[in-house]
């Protein structure tokens, strides 16, 4: 059985067909691909997935449970960690708040605990410190820990952002453009990163990328989307050799 | 010297000196004056001692200007400078002994002195008295409508609506079994059970603030917006032509005859309970999920925070304080009517909350208590107080945005802590 299944999913903003008849399947340790022109849908999908928006039709099952009408923060404690396209980080934190924020649904310690500041309390916020340290540290931000979010460089925050998606402890992770704005260098440390928590932690990632290069790397399986429908879906060779990818890309009649 | 040089010299003044210490300076300064005020009073030609500060005797006759303030400088900044600078390093070394001990014996210890501090202070005039709970409560209501517009990023109008419901409420449960009262007939409880009674009352009058707090939260928090401001606002006028329009409260004309029961310790510990209260919850990560949301919510759903949850609980628990606060309000000055939680209680609370800065507990006690006691301080220039403090408030907005100390976070252990003195 499949970790995430996603069947002929379609969904409709007031007339226009954002997605139409999406198939996805991700098995345990696998990394997929999505990409496509702006606008195809991509983020879309990923919101649907997540619980953002409820799909007109189409079911999503997580190991076999159909989580179709639950609430995001539902979602993401069932399992689904996310990124956002433009980091969407939070003005007046730390960093280490961020992280522990994350831990939020795993907390016990209920309003009592935050009310009084019981021994449950300390124990579990002591725990989910050190949690979210071990998630820095493996994305290499931990010395930045005390720092508000802003005062870091970009690349740092989007490391943050991905060390806060992970600190959900999620079955799969979704990647939304994790490399968008970034400089040849940070872009390599970023591959590099994504890479390593796929093969330490043997997770499974959904990644929506423009660029092809990062995709072609890490993906073992890539979906092209153009106009909210999937066009092709294959290895990266096949992709990248597929006649309506390169059509889509380049422009013929479809306008990047 | 240069500029540095004498910034560097005031900040030694200063440094390195912990609470403790301070407190031990304030308290010897109130001792002073209590024992020695009306004598130094009568020699500087003052009539009697200076209730607040002598601002208001020097607003009053400005001829007693240089009196007052040799009076001020004699009984307050002077001794509690010396004595605060010259037993440093004995409180420093106590202040650390306690913290190592226990945060929480010490923060009982220090509040213990602070409120023998207050008590001593006010026990000069029965005006230092009232004015010193009016202050506490303000404390307790800014802080929780802080929770709110600061913590929670959104506008809330309804305070005043929730502090008539606890004063009310909570007036009830004690002019009824306790007092002879036209509305509610005999009393059928003897009086030495009111005070224990009182807190019952509180927090049932908390809880009715609470419950008319549900009342807006269901239709404002589908979404996000201006709702909650026009909402609340509505429901602020609700509560009070409701109140207006209940006989058996006395309507326009108001409910008196509470029995004395909020007195400057009862202020002073309910006070306390909610600062502590707030202020753990604040820090916790449940009450920063508050934060989450405000900054963004999308992305606080996606981290697993419950977001609807969330915002319904710091409502509530912000209508809850409110609505104590309004019960010892009811009973402090021991008579409540419907025109007192009306537009300009709410203008008075959320200055408070902006003029003393958002997201912050320092800056609610900041703002609470400066624009009270200004308020106070201001009282003789009558109509033109109303031009002064608007104006500081328009200062504070241009200069500081965000209020005098936002977004600062109140550690105890670090309040507490020996302070080491600055090279």
């Amino acid at each position: 059985m499949s970790l995430l299944q996603v069947e002929k999913m379609t969904h409709y903003f007031g007339g226009l067909k954002a997605v139409y008849n999406y198939n996805l399947q991700i098995d345990p340790g696998q990394i997929k691909g999505l990409i496509g022109p702006n606008g195809a849908g991509k983020s879309t999908i990923f919101n649907l997935i997540t619980g953002i928006y409820k799909p007109t039709e189409g079911d999503i099952r997580l190991e076999g449970k159909s989580i179709v009408g639950y609430k995001p923060h539902q979602v993401a404690a069932m399992g689904l960690g996310r990124t956002f396209q433009n980091m969407q980080l939070w003005r007046h934190m730390t960093v280490l708040e961020h992280v522990k924020m994350a831990r939020y649904s795993k907390l016990r310690y209920g309003l009592c605990g935050a009310f009084f500041g019981t021994a449950k309390r300390r124990r579990e916020e002591a725990e989910s410190d050190e949690k979210a340290h071990y998630f820095l540290n493996m994305f290499g931000v931990d010395p930045l820990a005390d720092q508000n979010i802003f005062n870091l460089p970009y690349g740092a925050q989007r490391r943050v952002e991905m060390a806060r998606a992970m600190a959900t402890e999620p079955k799969v992770l979704f990647l939304d453009e994790p490399t968008a704005g970034m400089n040849p260098e940070e872009l390599g440390r970023m591959v590099a990163t994504i890479r390593q928590v796929h093969e330490e932690l043997g997770l499974a990632i959904f990644l929506i990328e423009h660029r092809l290069r990062v995709v072609m790397e890490l993906c073992e399986s890539i979906q092209t989307l153009v106009f909210g429908e999937i066009i092709a879906e294959g290895t990266p060779e096949e992709i990248r050799s597929n006649p309506k990818v390169i059509d889509a890309y380049l422009g013929k009649d479809v306008v990047e | 010297m240069t500029k540095t040089d004498k910034k560097h010299f005031f900040s030694r003044l200063f440094s390195g000196i912990p609470v403790l210490g301070w407190l031990l300076g304030v308290l010897i300064a109130v001792l002073l004056e209590r024992y020695l005020g009306e004598a130094l009073a009568e020699i500087l030609g003052l009539p009697k001692i200076p209730v607040l500060f002598g601002f208001v005797i020097m607003l009053k006759k400005p001829a007693l200007i240089p009196g007052s303030l040799a009076f001020v400088i004699l009984i307050y900044i002077l001794p509690i400078w010396i004595i605060a600078r010259l037993s440093a390093p004995a409180t420093n070394a106590a202040a650390g002994f306690l913290v190592r001990r226990s945060v929480g014996l010490s923060a009982m210890i220090h509040l213990a002195l602070l409120y023998a501090c207050i008590h001593i202070w006010s026990d000069i005039s029965a005006y230092r008295v009232l004015a010193l709970k009016l202050t506490l409560i303000s404390i307790m209501l800014t802080l929780s409508l802080n929770v709110v517009n600061g913590y929670m990023g959104e506008f809330s109008c309804s305070h005043p609506g929730f502090m008539a419901l606890g004063a009310y409420v909570c007036s009830i449960f004690t002019v009824g079994p306790f007092i002879n009262d036209r509305f509610f007939d005999q009393a059928i409880l003897p009086l030495f059970l009111a005070p224990y009674i009182f807190p019952v009352a509180l927090i049932f009058g908390g809880l009715a603030a609470a419950a008319g707090a549900l009342f807006v939260a269901i239709p404002s928090f589908r979404t996000r917006g201006d709702y909650l401001a026009i909402i609340s606002l509505a429901f602020m006028f609700i509560v009070k032509s409701l109140i207006e329009n209940l006989e058996f409260v006395g309507g326009p004309r108001g409910l008196g005859g509470q029995p004395d029961l909020a007195s400057l310790p009862t202020v002073f510990i309910w006070t306390v309970l909610c600062v502590w209260i707030i202020n753990n919850f604040v820090r916790s990560t449940l009450g920063k999920a508050m934060n989450a949301v405000r900054d963004d919510e999308l992305a606080a759903a996606a981290m697993t925070v419950n977001t609807r949850n969330t915002k319904m609980t710091a409502f509530l628990f912000a209508a809850f304080w409110a609505g104590v606060a309004g019960g010892l309000f009811a009973h402090v000055l021991r008579y409540v009517n419907p025109g007192t939680f009306g537009v300009q209680n709410l203008a008075e609370v959320l200055a408070m909350v902006y003029f003393g800065g958002l997201n912050s507990v320092y800056g609610s006690i900041v703002g609470a208590v400066s624009l009270n006691l200004l308020g106070e301080a201001l009282r003789p220039l009558e109509l033109f107080k109303w031009i002064i403090i608007p104006l500081l408030l328009i200062l504070v907005m241009i200069f500081r945005p965000k209020g005098l100390v936002a977004f600062k976070e109140f550690d105890p252990r670090r309040v507490l802590q020996p302070k080491l003195k600055s090279e």
